[in-house]
């Protein structure tokens, strides 16, 4: 048990150090900025006076590290900062919306893996029958479809009908029931995009084990072709499930942005595509910060479970 | 007609029309293609074929095009039929000509910044493999960096700083692009530069341009053009993406993914028109990874 909790430490220290460092790559983001933040609110109308006095409104006098270490005990307590665009503190603006955004993810997750894992034992099981030839033609055209067609072609197809709304209007009010029938085109779209990917990686992860001697062996025992895939394949193959699930999760996080847009649905990503058209940098940094840091949490999540799940891979240090 | 049975009738056609095209290379090709071809898989013809017609179609947009690309030429929203076989945009622009010039830009803007992701990166990922030591140290843990946060939102962030403009989408997708163009090439060149015969060429006091030129990237050539097609499929998803959503490339240059939002409108009313640029972008990327399967398929020597 003490491996085991050493490792975990490990991987958190490293999961910190990588989120210091994309916090620092984001923060870094506004120096780049070709003159700085005052000049860029100020756009036309700066004058030298009006330049210094935003310059010390926003602190923008203190040295990079000092204002770096502003920003991230701010973001860190939920403090934000202000809106550039509209002044408002961003925080209030991110609200409501992170809420929406994790429901959506969660929702399309919920749905994606159970149908993944499903999809891809059986094409493991099947394979080389049309059922295998069908699905792995189908989820290599889904991987290469735009979000956007997915989701225009659900629009047509089942929003045209009558069956489900085309457009998505959250209020605090709405019940549960009904936020999931109205998000239920979002979330499909999501599923689909998703769904391809993890299962193209299960059915290979099995397929890839299915050469091993120990299956060789439940075979020559006589175990039937779904006892062998359930109970000698699918544990051994747990690790790059889990790590396919994790990278597919952390997609869905990013994957919201465009189906947000299309379906104008009230989460992160709507807001993050209207700030950046309206280059309102802080807003943009904000959710950047965000979505990366979820990115970085699920990806550390998934090597700790995958190394549980196979303790030779402990030793690898 | 219905969707099912649209799509069905277009499965039914390409498949025919994959299968007459294999025929065809296998009979006009000389003999040792021939074979290839003989043996290719049909989503592997399809996929060439339609490459074929979109490279045909890019190359020839200002003949076959029946109106030029920004004019002005009818109402508003015209069905389809008549002078406008695809009837009008928004503004009244002819939606099949803006179609077509569309495979020139969009095919275009997208080959570019795959270009320049490829020569960037593999050039850095060649050179770090090469030289190994602490400038392999500082580019990998740069590129470590970058790549912790995810590619779409950190383009997001890159354009917000630098303004929405054609150049500058390429530069930014390429960069961003370019460390994931590193990493493949940087782990593919590593098994390269300890083999015997680098050894050699570097003993007999070659260059490190004669190095990356004539013995590593002859050698590292399979994977790269695999993972080239693999890269211009995301690629062009995130350059239509991003002009979807408005950030990417602007009217009046003729772009499906903006072309899609610009007539999203007519969806709700049951008109399929502004799924034929978000077709066509879909089209494109399953055949080019029909064809990298192949590909793919065939460098790692399985047969089935």
């Amino acid at each position: 048990m003490h491996a085991v909790l050493k490792m975990i430490a490990q991987r958190l220290a490293l999961g910190a150090l990588t989120l210091i460092v994309v916090s620092i790559v984001i923060f870094s983001a506004t120096e780049l900025l070709p003159g700085d933040l005052a000049s860029a609110i100020l756009g036309q109308a700066a004058t030298p006076e009006t330049l210094a006095a935003m310059r010390a409104q926003l602190g923008l006098n203190d040295p990079a590290p000092v204002r770096y270490w502003a920003w991230l005990t701010g973001a860190l307590q939920g403090d934000f900062g202000v809106s550039l665009a509209t002044r408002r503190p961003i925080a209030d603006m991110l609200d409501a919306r992170l809420g929406n955004t994790l429901f959506l993810a969660l929702y399309a997750a919920a749905l994606a893996v159970p149908l993944a894992l499903v999809l891809g034992v059986l094409a493991a099981l099947w394979r080389n029958s049309i059922f295998d030839r069908v699905a792995n033609a189908g989820a290599l055209s889904a991987i290469s479809f735009p979000e956007f067609f997915v989701a225009y072609i659900l629009v047509l197809w089942l929003a045209q009908s009558g069956y489900f709304p085309s457009m998505v209007r959250l209020t605090p009010a709405t019940s549960f029931g009904d936020k999931l029938y109205m998000s239920f085109l979002p979330a499909l779209t999501l599923t689909l995009v998703v769904t391809a990917h993890m299962m193209r990686m299960t059915r290979a992860a099995i397929i890839n084990l299915m050469a091993q001697p120990f299956i060789e062996m439940a075979r020559l025992k006589g175990a039937s072709p779904l006892r062998i895939v359930l109970r000698h394949a699918l544990p051994n193959a747990l690790a790059p499930i889990i790590n396919v699930i994790a990278l597919n999760l952390a997609y869905l996080i990013t994957g919201v942005v465009v189906v947000e847009v299309v379906f104008v649905y009230p989460g992160l990503g709507q807001l993050m595509v209207d700030s950046v058209a309206k280059r309102d940098i802080a807003v943009v940094q904000a959710i950047a910060l965000i979505f990366a840091s979820a990115y970085v949490l699920l990806n550390l999540t998934a090597d700790v479970l995958s190394t549980l799940t196979n303790p030779r891979l402990m030793k690898r240090g | 007609m219905s969707l099912p049975v649209f799509l069905i009738l277009f499965l039914i056609a390409g498949f025919a029309l994959a299968m007459a095209f294999r025929a065809t290379l296998t009979r006009t090709l000389p003999h040792n293609q021939a074979i290839i071809a003989r043996d290719m898989p049909l989503t592997a013809a399809f996929g060439i074929m339609v490459i074929i017609v979109y490279i045909f179609v890019a190359v020839t947009a200002p003949v076959l095009a029946p109106f030029a690309e920004r004019e002005v030429v009818g109402s508003q929203f015209q069905p389809w039929g008549g002078a406008h076989p695809l009837g009008t945009d928004r503004l009244g622009r002819d939606m099949l000509s803006r179609l077509i010039y569309g495979a020139r830009n969009t095919v275009g803007i997208a080959f570019a910044t795959t270009v320049l992701a490829f020569v960037v990166g593999a050039f850095l990922g060649i050179w770090a493999a090469l030289r190994g030591g602490w400038l392999d140290q500082v580019l990998s843990r740069v590129v470590d960096a970058l790549m912790a946060i995810p590619s779409l939102i950190f383009s997001l962030l890159l354009l917000t700083i630098f303004g929405t403009s054609v150049l500058t989408l390429i530069l930014v997708i390429a960069a961003v692009d370019a460390t994931r163009v590193y990493r493949i090439s940087r782990s593919v060149a590593q098994g390269i530069v300890v083999m015997d015969y680098v050894e050699a060429a570097r003993l007999r006091g070659e260059g490190t341009w004669y190095l990356i030129r004539r013995e590593i990237l002859p050698n590292a050539l399979a994977p790269l053009v695999a993972e080239f097609g693999l890269r211009f499929c995301f690629v062009f998803l995130t350059i239509s993406s991003l002009s979807f959503l408005g950030l990417g490339i602007k009217p009046p240059m003729a772009d499906w993914g903006s072309m899609v939002r610009d007539n999203a409108t007519l969806i709700t009313f049951g008109d399929i028109t502004p799924l034929l640029p978000a077709g066509a972008i879909a089209l494109l990327t399953v055949a080019v990874n029909f064809v990298v399967d192949w590909q793919l398929h065939r460098a790692s020597g399985l047969k089935e």
